[in-house]
């Protein structure tokens, strides 16, 4: 039983980080009366997520965002926290713990969970202001406020931790640079190849590096100013980080006389050599092993837990794991061995040195022993599953490494397949629309499909965002046995055999000039075509022959007909531009009259920076943009799949961090983009600095402004499948950067398929073809925004106006009233 | 619906009016009637409700004797109603005629089609 007694044991934990709080959840879990349970904690915080101290120094978080467990957890869960207090003392004998602030607590059980020290380097100057580790909150803190107020950092040590502390400086506008005692980067993680392909990318990032960097002193008068090598170079710096290694804090149990080695020694059952003392997380040393990754510690909290408990028969053993790097759009993977050790074991790779892709697998025999990836890593928790469980793959080896897909193939299976098996019929498959696995299962049956397209087409399941595809796929594929035909190519839709390539090829290469040409060359099975193709087909036609080709209206969804968005209920949003975010009084005073003498039933600011008129009748419109109209105020292209809004943070104008004016700018590429129409919807932002505001790196192209200039990112997404931007290129001028954005939304209206958003067209064809299109070959890069330009003088006239000037009265008519 | 009877034919203008390949919407007691025009200049008179959920059919894009409703892309045959496979479900269609280049509607009581 369970039942609350005074007479409970008491364990007290020391140690509030990541290992001692998963142990008191998963004991929690498992025995939730058992103990009385205080935590000592030497950070003044609740149990945060240290990991992800790297994402709130690149900016990618808050500090909000890694707590854990708040202190209303320890609350709810009858835990006595005691943050900011550290243990002092530990005496087995009278079984208590002292803290520095004097609090003693006597314990039945005791678990320490101390975890680790940064290792300073025994060199002169490592006591200097300016110096830091990079270990909890407070070193962070003082790394963003050197960001702030400091130039040069250099970060001693080219290890996992390391990186990711220049990579952050850098995000925050620091120079950066490496100083690293081996020949190459991570070297405990990543063998050679995979090594120089990451230091390749952050040097073009802008980090510099010396390798087979012995730091010999750090120097300064009355703080830091630079980094002395044993070879005599000098390296300058403001602000440094040691990143050296850690090794596990075994103070507290060392004075206690436990059995201690390079960490806490502790037995199978987490056991130290006090039989009423626990420990886990990176203090412990277990067969020799000391332990820096986290998910060994969650291992150990699970058995140290189940132990407390009184299960006697929960034993911890290791299992491989695998180490990858925190960097925003770097890929690493690493798991077991790096090389082949001996004559047993070999390595098989795979070297795309010009897309940046690296896959080494190590095996003994037909048994994967390690794994090294770079750039692709999706298939690293496959490869891991394989080591852990010693799969023999002598049926794959020849496709092992192209990835589990190709694979599995070749074992008439994927992934998807294996995993449908064991879903239960309740669990929801599509989210869109709302679609169990058992109503998928039900309709395949009884209406006897046999195609994705038809189990789209009766359960609506994959119809709308299509993520959950290859999983409907599998559950057809299993439903109907191997009876399911294979699925050719993509056509367009059902009038054609054609994809989009295709039909984008032929319209260029054949000088089709219209639908109905195009239609009855490529031998359309439908004389008009239908929903899906006419709306592709009349924007392929508008993009290759701009000035020429008539826009067909017929051939437009509703809210491009109408130039504005329809609602549920058939009435519609109007949405006028805002140039960059920014309006005036006027435009406000204009938006709120037209508001009130329409009666709009809603007014909402939209997430693009811009203000949405809800709920207009189609009759209504042209009174409502004529009014817009005469405040200057024109269609903003919500309702299109064309150039929507252009994001700015306040920038250099106003904002004490700016380092350009990015609204400005913001209002500059709207000007110059705006009315253009592209595959899908496009939106951009420009930020001021690298704190992003106008969260930049979740758009389809984003500017963010540093001191030396902009960084031009592609293919970002916030909607779905969340993606961050891939960087394309530095430049130095405002110009560059127009000419760069013209440029690349060229290349995605002309290349694209249709409704195919920036970032799966980028992920397509890799970022290095963009690269190769836009950077390397400049006089590609001008002639597509020539083209641009060009286009654009066709579409940069307000549809508003021309329909508030009476353009196809007949869509805006008041009803008729007959019979 | 006492003001609908059966078989009263009544006028809705030059049948040019509606937008080839498009429609063209009259209020008729508490409904709206669609009317489209196929780009083989064919008419059909459909209630303006898509039997999913409602949504303006006049709004979607016509191709062939079919409309797709603009809310969410159900295909609706206009000689019929009908939803086409595998969507299920039936639009309301009325009677029409073309005299002399005008459109006449046949109006009758929803329970006597």
């Amino acid at each position: 039983m369970n039942g609350i007694s005074p007479s409970r044991e008491h364990l007290v934990v020391v140690g509030n980080g990541m290992a001692g709080m998963r142990t008191v959840e998963e004991l929690k879990a498992r025995a939730p009366s058992r103990y009385r349970i205080t935590v000592f904690g030497a950070e003044p915080y609740a149990n945060y997520n240290r990991i992800a101290l790297s994402a709130v120094l690149a900016g990618d978080k808050s500090l909000d965002d890694i707590v854990i467990n708040p202190r209303a957890w320890y609350e709810e869960n009858g835990l006595d926290l005691i943050a900011g207090d550290p243990v002092l003392k530990l005496d087995p004998v009278t079984k208590t713990v002292t803290s520095v602030g004097g609090r003693v607590a006597r314990y039945d059980r005791l678990l320490l969970a101390v975890g680790s020290k940064p290792i300073a380097p025994p060199i002169p100057g490592v006591n200097l202001p300016g110096v830091r580790a990079f270990r909890d909150i407070a070193d962070v803190e003082a790394m963003i406020d050197a960001a702030t107020h400091r130039k040069r950092a250099v970060v001693i040590g080219g290890g996992l931790l390391g990186l990711e502390a220049a990579w952050g400086l850098k995000r925050r506008g620091m120079s950066v640079a490496v100083v690293h005692l081996m020949t190459t980067l991570m070297e405990r993680q990543l063998d050679e190849p995979a090594a120089h392909l990451l230091q390749h990318e952050l040097d073009s990032r802008g980090i510099a590096f010396f390798t087979n960097g012995q730091t010999e002193e750090i120097y300064g008068t009355d703080r830091v100013e630079g980094v002395r090598l044993a070879d005599g170079r000098e390296v300058p710096a403001d602000f440094v980080v040691l990143a050296i290694g850690v090794r596990p804090n075994v103070a507290l149990a060392k004075q206690a006389g436990l059995n201690i080695n390079r960490g806490i020694v502790v037995g199978d059952d987490m056991r130290t050599s006090d039989p009423a003392v626990y420990a886990v997380g990176e203090c412990i040393e277990h067969n020799g092993q000391t332990f820096g990754l986290v998910a060994p510690l969650w291992e150990q909290a699970k058995v140290c837990a189940a132990r407390l408990a009184g299960d006697a028969a929960a034993v911890y053993v290791p299992q491989p794991v695998f180490t990858s790097l925190k960097i925003t759009g770097i890929d690493v993977f690493s798991a077991g061995a790096l090389t082949a050790a001996d004559a047993d074991d070999d390595e098989i790779t795979l070297h795309d040195a010009k897309r940046g892709k690296y896959k080494k697998l190590v095996m003994r025999g037909d048994r994967v022993i390690g794994a090294v990836l770079y750039g692709d890593v999706a298939d690293g928790t496959w490869y891991l599953q394989l080591m852990r469980h010693s799969n023999d793959i002598a049926m794959i080896r020849d496709r092992l490494i192209f990835g589990r897909a190709f694979a599995e193939q070749a074992l008439g299976r994927n992934e998807a397949e294996m995993d449908v098996a064991v879903m239960p019929e309740s669990e929801q498959v599509c989210g869109c629309n709302g679609v169990n696995q058992g109503k998928i299962r039900a309709t395949i049956a009884a209406k006897h499909l046999t195609t994705l397209d038809q189990v789209r087409a009766h359960t609506k399941a994959s119809a709308s965002c299509g993520q959950c595809t290859p999983i409907v796929r599998a559950i057809l594929a299993q439903t109907v046995g191997g009876a399911a035909p294979a699925e050719k190519a993509a056509a367009m839709c059902g009038c054609t055999e054609f994809g989009h390539d295709e039909v984008r090829k032929a319209i260029v290469a054949r000088g089709l000039r219209t639908q109905a040409d195009a239609r009855r060359e490529l031998g359309w099975k439908n004389a008009d075509g239908c929903q899906k193709c006419r709306p592709a087909l009349n924007y392929y036609l508008l993009c290759a022959w701009p000035g020429e080709y008539r826009d067909d209206s017929r051939s437009r969804f509703v809210n491009e007909r109408v130039h504005a968005n329809i609602q549920k209920d058939g009435t519609y949003s109007v949405v006028p531009r805002m140039w960059g975010g920014v309006t005036t009084p006027r435009e406000l005073r204009a938006i709120a009259d037209a508001a009130e003498k329409h009666g709009i039933p809603t007014v909402k600011v939209t997430g693009g920076q811009r203000i949405d008129m809800l709920g207009a009748r189609k009759d209504q419109l042209p009174g409502i943009w004529a009014d817009l109209n005469q405040a200057g105020l024109v269609s903003g292209h919500a309702y299109g799949k064309a150039l929507r809004t252009v994001k700015t943070c306040v920038g250099s104008e106003w904002c004490r961090f700016g380092t350009q004016d990015s609204t400005g700018l913001g209002i500059k590429i709207e000007k110059m983009c705006w009315g253009s129409y592209t595959p899908h919807k496009v939106k951009l932002a420009v930020s001021g600095c690298p704190r992003n505001c106008a969260e930049a790196t979740i758009k389809d192209l984003g500017v963010v402004c540093i001191e030396a200039g902009y960084d031009i990112m592609v293919g970002g997404n916030g909607g779905v499948t969340v993606r961050v931007t891939d960087k394309l290129v530095r430049v130095t001028t405002e110009a560059e950067v127009l000419e760069y954005v013209g440029a690349f939304l060229q290349l995605y209206r002309e290349e694209a398929h249709y409704l195919e958003r920036t970032a799966p067209w980028i992920e397509r064809h890799g970022i290095e073809y963009l690269k190769r299109l836009l950077v390397d070959d400049a006089e590609n890069r001008r002639a597509l925004y020539a083209r641009f330009l060009y286009s654009q003088r066709f579409w940069q006239t307000d549809p508003w106006a021309e329909r508030a000037a009476g353009a196809d009265a007949h869509e805006y008519a008041a009803l008729e009233t007959v019979g | 619906m006492g003001a609908l009877t059966q078989h009263t034919w009544i006028d809705l203008g030059a049948a040019g009016d509606v937008p080839r390949l498009g429609a063209r919407k009259f209020r008729l007691g508490n409904e709206t009637v669609a009317v489209f025009r196929t780009s083989a200049d064919e008419y059909f008179a459909v209630i303006d409700r898509c039997p999913h959920k409602g949504g303006p059919l006049s709004e979607g894009i016509v191709s062939g004797r079919t409309v797709a409703c603009p809310l969410h892309g159900w295909v609706i045959a206009l000689d019929n109603g009908r939803a086409v496979a595998p969507d299920e479900g039936c639009a309301t269609t009325l009677p029409l005629r073309l005299v002399r280049g005008r459109l006449h509607l046949g109006l009758r009581c929803k329970g006597a089609a």
